[in-house]
């Protein structure tokens, strides 16, 4: 395919048919590469582009995008319910996705017209790409050599032990360490990344270990549950080879993966999978408005740039024109179709203005923001911005009060008890820092995932384990849920498990979960 | 940059992971299935269908906010008119903008709705009327066709080639361009030797020589069998024997029949057309109910409308036997019967029911099936129905009649097992 393409005879087009081919998608993507590397400066990981059918498509929406991924019964569970509207024609299709590895693979739908491909193209390959390599977040906690290695492990791995231990069991082990997984990330680096090879050796050494050195009798003699003397400590740790966690942790599947006393090791394996996926995606949950953003701007930049020099013919920029505007919608609040700020409006106008701020800046914006008005640098200030910057950060910095008029913004509240909301700002000179900050807070993972941590595992007593939830403004747990997940934990954990919530600033005990005893 | 296409790709790689959730959601999907094959027409019952399960056991978990407590606050677009300081009433019981993040699985319902194959659907349907497998696949099984031949076709098989038509068509087009024939040639190839020792040098010979260059480049570029003449023999595939069928749905509706009653009745007629459509191409169903005086009625009617009445089994035949007359004759169509009822009968009736059955019913019916019908197994214990006694003797003299007695689904199957084990009995 990387033969040299050639180019149309007697036009400058890079393609005339709104079907495409691989010789346009090659001649469009080199225009394209063209554009993003030469004139925009983008640092991106090598491209593969793989064509898909609209069931593909779906497949990889019900596996959370990943090309390879292990299965259970909730994906099948997503799979379904999104076939079912994409056949009653509720919901379209996203054009495309892309994931986070190098060779950064874009899968391209093959119902897409070739301006749509093109888009595409610009908006994955180079803007999703680009943001991948150089973030911070993601270059600090993904390795985008490793990831698709690592998912063939997993896979491979959980195949494996549904054969051996029966699909029932895993199954059950992976529910419950789905329930946990939002609470299975690391917020902070811990140590040295481990390379999925010998995550691989290291698993196969356990099982063959664990195999090897089988004995019943041992076992009969020596149980694992015997009563120890009190200053015993983390004695069974101590027989695995392993360090004791401190308290508290945060992360639950970490700390079960760890310390849980009665769990084999396959299960250990299983919740350590399972870790590495929420891991693997937390940055994406933190960058949605820039990633999006990002990848946005950058093809419409390159659009344009690509109709500029005659290579893309005005009906091919009104078709692009017109999926870009609908990507970008952002309904209003009172608005039938309204589901939150969309990340893509919000991205692009942010990014747009900024733009706007370093070449064009009125007063305000010098007032506002006297580090990049009027630089002259729009590229080299975006640029910083997506290599060092999250949602909640670039929101705090770089939200303009131009930006805020134009979504005309406003900011609610209301307690407990308040039978109504209170507007406390709109978009106006008082409101601004408020609106702004209230929107940064909105992205910001520590305020609006529940903080919990493990605070006590009563490992000499009995063995109750003690999740604490830090609540910020009084915002408790939902009960019922709640009860759901902790039963989970309590299942892996092997022995109670409770939940109590306490105020984040005064320790003030708001609430204790009634204790949850294994089941099974 | 690589382009990979990935159409190719083996299909359903999700298959699995949906065998998974099929089988996580059994019980509701049973449930669901039951219910919605109560609902729908008996012709329809083999269709796959959207249902809607019950989330229970299928939930995802996991700790997240409840809107409804603490401080709530956030940031809107599209503000039109408020203003600092304006108080807009909270939508009942809080939530807001708080409560789309909340959902457990982003979906936000208590109920989950998908579509089943027909496949699918088929086989949980009958899975719950306890059907053995063998039988479960005989009723599934999708029809067998045969190939016919149907006229011809520019592509196909080597084997299948129709030699006839393609010579037609090359001798045609040889014909039509001109193509000269093997004697023209030898013709000319003669005279020309002949002139060549009479005449050599001459005028002739040259004009001669020229003809036989232009009729050898002629041949040359006209082939004697062009992939255009070639034409096979084209085979459509036919469903195997055609033959149509009718169903008499009979059933008591006068008021002692309940919905329970009605329900185990549709169920059975339901199993029993798709028996009947495994068999007939083309399946008609009559509905005929009946209290003290019959009627044929539409398929609503029958289930679901009320009359009052006493009961006489006989106006029920002898309306199926004026159908019969008027629409169906017997040569052309096969004809199966079914009735549903509680057992209850005008004693004075009973004779009547025997004679016309024996005389102008099972003569001509493949099969005459009859369920009775009980709310619980209490009633099965005591003394025959008036209708049972009736009908017994001829369950013992004709192979192609039967009774049964149903109080629960799954009593359902056993009636057919005469139907349809050994191939040759009944039919």
């Amino acid at each position: 395919m990387c033969s040299a393409a050639t180019p149309l005879p007697d036009t400058p087009l890079l393609f005339a048919e709104a079907d495409w081919s691989y010789d346009a998608l090659q001649r469009a993507y080199d225009a394209i590469q063209e554009i993003a590397i030469g004139e925009l400066g983008l640092d991106v990981y090598p491209n593969q582009i793989e064509v898909i059918t609209a069931e593909q498509m779906l497949d990889a929406y019900a596996s959370i995008g990943m090309p390879l991924m292990y299965q259970h019964w909730s994906f099948g569970k997503h799979f379904a319910y999104n076939e079912m509207l994409y056949r009653k024609g509720a919901r379209g299709l996203a054009y495309e996705i892309v994931i986070n590895s190098s060779p950064c693979i874009s899968y391209i739908m093959e119902d897409n017209s070739m301006a749509m491909q093109a888009l595409v193209m610009a908006h994955a390959a180079f803007g999703h790409n680009h943001f991948f390599k150089n973030n911070n977040l993601f270059r600090q906690w993904t390795d985008a050599e490793a990831i698709l290695d690592y998912m063939q492990f997993a896979k491979a791995y959980i195949a494996r032990c549904e054969e051996r231990y029966g699909a029932r069991e895993v199954e059950r082990v992976l529910d419950a360490a789905h329930a946990l997984m939002d609470h299975g990330v690391n917020r902070y680096q811990r140590k040295r990344r481990v390379s999925p090879k010998s995550t691989e050796q290291r698993a196969r050494d356990r099982l063959r270990y664990a195999e090897q050195s089988y004995d019943d009798l041992w076992q009969r003699t020596n149980p694992l549950d015997t009563p120890r003397e009190p200053d015993a400590g983390w004695r069974e740790e101590d027989l695995r080879g392993m360090q004791p966690v401190p308290l508290p942790e945060e992360n639950l599947l970490y700390f079960l993966e760890k310390m849980a006393p009665k769990l084999a090791p396959w299960k250990r394996e299983v919740l350590r999978i399972v870790r590495q996926v929420a891991q693997y995606f937390y940055p994406q949950k933190q960058t949605k408005v820039m990633n999006e953003g990002c990848a946005t701007y950058v093809h419409y930049r390159i659009m344009n740039r690509l109709h500029e020099k005659g290579l893309l013919s005005d009906g091919g920029m009104l078709e692009f024109l017109h999926s870009h505007s609908s990507v970008i919608f952002q309904p209003d609040f009172d608005d039938k179709r309204y589901s939150g700020i969309n990340p893509y409006a919000l991205g692009f106008e942010m990014m747009t203005d900024i733009e706007r701020i370093c070449e064009r800046p009125t007063d305000e914006d010098r007032q506002w923001f006297p580090a990049i008005a009027g630089n002259g640098d729009a590229m080299g200030t975006l640029k910083d911005a997506w290599a060092n910057y999250r949602d909640e950060s670039f929101v705090l910095q770089f939200l303009s009060p131009t930006v805020m008029r134009r979504f005309k913004m406003f900011r609610l509240s209301a307690g407990e008890d308040d039978s109504d909301y209170v507007v406390e700002a709109i978009h106006n000179e008082r409101g601004y820092h408020k609106i702004r900050k209230s929107l940064a807070r909105r992205y910001d993972v520590a305020l609006t995932d529940p903080n919990i941590q493990v605070v006590e595992a009563n490992l000499d007593g009995d063995r109750t384990l003690v999740l604490r939830h830090e609540a910020i403004g009084g915002r408790l747990l939902d009960r019922d849920d709640a009860a759901a997940v902790l039963q989970h934990a309590a299942n892996l954990w092997g022995y109670p498990v409770a939940l109590e919530e306490v105020d984040a600033a005064s320790q003030a005990m708001l609430r204790e979960h009634d204790r949850v005893e294994p089941i099974g | 940059m690589q382009i990979i296409d990935r159409r190719r790709n083996p299909q359903g790689k999700s298959l699995s992971n949906r065998q998974r959730f099929l089988r996580r959601a059994k019980r509701q999907i049973t449930e669901a299935v039951r219910e919605a094959s109560a609902q729908r027409r008996i012709r329809d019952v083999a269709d796959g269908e959207r249902i809607v399960i019950p989330t229970d056991g299928l939930a995802e978990p996991r700790f997240h906010h409840d809107p409804a407590t603490g401080h709530q606050e956030g940031v809107m677009p599209g503000n039109k008119k408020f203003h600092e300081g304006d108080r807009i009433p909270r939508p009942g019981g809080g939530g807001g903008e708080a409560g789309r993040e909340g959902s457990p699985d982003g979906d936000g319902a208590d109920a989950f709705g998908f579509v089943l194959s027909r496949d699918e659907f088929l086989d949980i349907f009958l899975e719950d009327l306890e059907l053995p497998d063998l039988m479960k696949k005989t009723v599934s099984r999708t029809e067998s066709t045969t190939p016919e031949r149907a006229g011809f076709a520019t592509s196909g098989a080597p084997a299948n080639i129709n030699l006839l038509r393609t010579m037609r068509n090359s001798l045609s087009r040889r014909i039509a361009l001109r193509r000269p024939s093997n004697e023209e040639l030898d013709a000319l190839r003669a005279e020309i030797a002949e002139l060549e020792r009479s005449e050599p040098g001459s005028r002739r010979l040259e004009e001669a020589r020229i003809r036989l260059a232009f009729l050898e480049r002629r041949t040359r570029e006209i082939p004697y069998l062009d992939p255009m003449d070639i034409r096979f023999n084209r085979f459509e595939a036919v469903p195997k024997p055609i033959t149509r069928a009718v169903m008499f749905c009979l059933m008591d509706v006068s008021g002692s029949m309940s919905e329970a009653m009605k329900d185990l009745a549709k169920r059975f007629f339901m199993l029993l057309y798709l028996f009947i459509q495994r068999r007939y191409r083309h399946v008609e169903i009559v509905f005929i109910r009946h209290t003290h005086k019959a009627e044929e009625v539409d398929e609503d009617t029958f289930f679901y409308s009320r009359e009052t009445g006493g009961t006489v089994v006989s106006t029920a035949l002898v309306e199926m036997r004026r159908v019969i007359a008027e629409r169906f004759p017997v040569s052309d169509w096969n004809i199966y019967a079914a009735q549903a009822s509680d057992g209850d009968n005008l004693t004075a009736d009973g004779p009547e029911v025997a004679a016309i059955l024996d005389r102008d019913i099972l003569p001509i019916t493949q099969y005459f099936a009859y369920v009775e019908v009980s709310g619980g197994v209490g009633e099965l214990l005591k003394t025959d129905s008036n209708l049972w006694r009736s009908y017994a003797p001829f369950a013992t003299t004709h192979a192609n009649f039967a009774a049964r007695r149903v109080a629960d689904r799954g009593d359902i199957y056993p009636v057919f097992r005469d139907l349809f084990t050994p191939e040759s009995q009944s039919v």
